[in-house]
C-alpha cells in the first residue's frame, strides 16, 4: 500500500467517548468525495461502508486500483448522481484505508495498535462520522444511505443526530444483528485468530500477516452473500479447468476456485484486525436494545424521510428484519417508504448491477430533491 | 384523472393525514400532495407499483391490506381510503374492522355488482357479467367478494357503522345516494363511494 499518502484525512482533535468507555482523541478520519458542494450546501449526500468498504465509493480506488465498492451507484448521472449530488464517504474507525484503527502506528512502539485498539462500535463510528459536517461545514445533509452495516450506520446516524439529513437509505440492514449474524461473524474471528500468524493480533505488517485465517473468512462470508440459487446458476456442479473429478483436495470445482480466488485477493487490500473490530461492532449493534425494546423511540424526533430497501434473495439481513423497521417508524408515523426488490443475487444485491434497484433510488432522490426545493421558495 | 379520484379527494380536508390503502400507481397521492396540504402515505401490494411510486418520492410501502395495516396506530389518520379493491381480500370485513380502526374516516369506493348491465348478463345471458369495471371472466377473476351498494349499505348497517355520505358514479356522472333513492341508484350506479365513521 505504497500510496497511502494519497488518501485525504481529516484530524478529529476532540475526544471521542466510546461505548466501551474509553476516549480517543486526535485521530485520522479518512475520507473520499464525489461531485460538488452547491452554494448552499444542500446537496450533500454521506454514504456509510459496509464490513469490508472503504471510502472509495466510486471510480478507481486509487490505492487497489479497483472499482470503487458502490461504483454502479454513485458517480455522473448514476443513483446517487455527483452530477447533481456532493457525496461523501469516510473510513470507519477501525478500518484498514487510513482512518483510525488497528493498524494505525502506535508513535511509541513504532508498530501496530494491533488488539491493543479499543473495541468500537456502529455508534462510535458514525459519531467520528459526525464531524465531517463540521468539517464541510454543512449545517444539513440532503440524505445518508448505506447498505448492510452501512445501512446500520444510516439508522444509528439518524437516530443520533434526528434533524441533520432530510432522507434516509437503510438498505439490506437490521436494526439489531441476529443471532446468525453473529455466529457467521464469530466463524471467520475464529478463522483468523487460529492462525499461528495472528499472533494475538500483535503481528507486523512487514512479519507475515494472518493471511490464511483471513482469507478462510471472506471465503466462509462470501457465500453468506450470495444466494443458494445464484451460486447454483453460476457456478452449479462445473469442474474447473479439468474434465473429470481428480479424487483430491485441490480446488475440483469452480465455486471452489471462485471462493479461493476471493479469499485471496481480499487478504491484499484488509487487514485481519481491523475484520475482527469490524464484525465486533456489528455483532454489538442493536438500535432495539438501545431504546429499551422499543425501536420506534431511536426514530421519535426524527422528521427524516425514510426509504428503506430489502432484496428478495438476501438471507443474511431478510426482508422481515428490514421490514421492522418500517413497522417500527409507522408505528410513529413517519414518513417511510419500502419495496423488496427481486433478484437471485443474495444480500450482495447492493452492490451489483440490479437495474430496479438503482434506478428506484436515483428518481428517488431527484424527485425528492427537487420537491424539497419547490417547497423552498 | 379518474372522476372517482376528484369525489375522494374531495372529501378530504386540508391539512389531513391520509393513508391510500391500495394506492397503485400513486396518481390519487400525487394529486392530494399536490392540491391539497396533506400528508399522505400508500400501501400497495405490487412491486412495480410501489417503484413506481417511490420513483415519484411518495411515502409508499410494500405491503397488503390484509397483513400490513395492524402496524399502523389505533386513528393515526384521519382519512384512510380503499378505492375499489375491497372485493379481492380474503376477508373484507376484517379489512373494513382494520381499516375503522386505522383511520378517523374511512373512504371505501366499490365497483357495484348491482349495475343493470350485470343484472342483464346474469339475467339473459345467463352468464357471469364482465364489465368496464370489472373485466375478468370468472376463471380469472381477482374478485373474491362482490357486493352492490345496497350490500354494502346493508353491512354497514348491521355493524353499526355510520355512513357519513354516498356518491354515486355513472360514467361521469356524479350523484348523492340517500336512502330514499338507493334502489334506483343501485340500478345505475356503476360504482358507490362511501365515507364511513366508526
Amino acid at each position: 500500500m505504497s500510496n497511502l499518502n494519497k488518501i485525504k484525512s481529516i484530524l478529529i482533535k476532540k475526544t471521542l467517548k466510546l461505548d466501551c468507555g474509553k476516549e480517543i482523541s486526535n485521530f485520522p478520519l479518512a475520507y473520499e468525495t464525489y461531485g460538488n458542494l452547491n452554494e448552499k450546501k444542500d446537496n450533500a449526500i454521506l454514504i456509510f461502508h459496509a464490513l469490508t468498504g472503504d471510502q472509495y465509493a466510486s471510480g478507481i480506488n486509487p490505492i487497489t486500483k479497483k472499482e470503487g465498492w458502490w461504483n454502479y451507484a454513485v458517480g455522473p448521472g448514476k443513483s446517487f448522481d455527483t452530477d447533481k449530488f456532493f457525496v461523501i464517504c469516510a473510513n470507519v474507525i477501525g478500518g484498514c484505508m487510513g482512518s483510525y484503527g488497528p493498524g494505525t502506528i502506535d508513535p511509541l512502539t513504532n508498530q501496530p495498535i494491533g488488539t491493543n485498539f479499543p473495541v468500537i462500535t456502529i455508534n462510535d463510528m458514525v459519531n467520528a462520522q459526525y464531524n465531517l459536517l463540521d468539517y464541510f461545514n454543512i449545517e444539513k445533509l440532503f440524505a445518508v444511505a448505506g447498505g448492510s452495516m452501512g445501512g446500520m450506520q444510516v439508522l444509528q446516524f439518524v437516530s443520533n443526530f434526528p434533524n441533520k439529513a432530510r432522507v434516509a437509505l437503510p438498505i439490506a440492514c437490521t436494526a439489531s444483528h441476529s443471532a446468525q449474524n453473529i455466529a457467521f461473524n464469530e466463524l471467520g474471528r475464529q478463522a483468523i485468530m487460529s492462525d499461528s500468524n495472528w499472533k494475538e493480533g500483535l503481528y507486523d505488517e512487514k512479519s507475515t500477516n494472518p493471511d490464511k485465517g483471513l482469507a478462510v473468512a471472506r471465503m466462509a462470508a462470501h457465500i453468506t452473500y450470495l444466494s443458494k440459487q445464484g451460486l447454483q446458476e453460476k457456478f452449479g456442479r462445473n469442474l474447473q479447468e479439468r474434465s473429470d473429478l481428480k479424487f483430491g483436495f485441490d480446488a475440483d470445482f469452480q465455486i471452489e476456485s471462485y471462493l479461493r480466488y476471493q479469499g485471496s485477493v481480499f487478504v491484499d487490500r484488509f487487514d485481519a484486525n481491523s475484520y475482527l473490530y469490524i464484525t465486533r461492532a456489528m455483532d454489538y449493534f442493536d438500535l432495539t436494545k438501545q431504546f429499551g425494546g422499543n425501536l420506534s423511540k431511536a426514530f421519535k424526533d426524527s422528521k427524516t424521510k425514510f426509504f428503506i430497501i430489502s432484496f428478495t434473495s438476501d438471507w443474511l439481513y431478510p426482508t422481515s428484519e428490514n421490514k421492522d423497521i418500517v413497522i417500527a417508524l409507522n408505528a410513529i408515523g413517519a414518513d417511510v417508504g419500502f419495496v423488496e426488490i427481486k433478484t437471485d443475487k443474495g444480500h450482495d444485491s447492493f452492490l451489483l448491477n440490479v437495474p430496479d434497484f438503482l434506478s428506484t433510488i436515483k428518481n428517488y432522490l431527484n424527485t425528492t430533491y427537487s420537491n424539497i426545493n419547490e417547497r423552498r421558495i | 384523472m379518474k372522476e372517482e379520484f376528484k369525489v375522494i379527494s374531495k372529501f378530504i380536508e386540508e391539512k389531513s393525514r391520509v393513508l391510500d390503502v391500495g394506492c397503485g400507481d400513486g396518481i390519487l397521492m400525487e394529486y392530494l400532495s399536490k392540491n391539497k396540504v396533506v400528508d399522505v402515505r400508500g400501501l400497495e401490494i405490487s412491486k412495480e407499483k410501489v417503484k413506481k411510486c417511490l420513483s415519484k418520492g411518495l411515502a409508499v410501502i410494500e405491503g397488503d391490506a390484509e397483513n400490513d395495516l395492524k402496524q399502523f396506530p389505533d386513528l393515526s389518520f384521519d382519512y384512510v381510503i380503499l378505492s375499489q379493491t375491497l372485493q379481492a381480500f380474503m376477508s373484507p370485513e376484517k379489512v373494513i374492522e382494520n381499516l375503522l380502526r386505522v383511520g378517523k374516516k374511512v373512504i371505501v369506493t366499490i365497483p357495484n355488482f348491482g349495475h343493470w348491465k350485470v343484472r342483464l348478463d346474469l339475467l339473459f345471458k345467463g352468464e357471469m357479467p364482465v364489465t368496464k369495471n370489472l373485466p375478468y371472466q370468472w376463471y380469472n377473476t381477482p374478485n373474491l367478494h362482490m357486493c352492490t351498494i345496497q350490500d354494502f349499505y346493508n353491512f354497514c348497517n348491521n355493524k353499526g357503522i355510520n355512513i357519513y355520505k354516498t356518491i354515486s358514479l355513472n360514467g361521469e356522472k356524479i350523484s348523492n345516494i340517500s336512502n330514499s333513492n338507493l334502489k334506483y341508484k343501485n340500478l345505475i350506479s356503476e360504482l358507490g363511494i362511501f365515507l364511513l365513521e366508526k
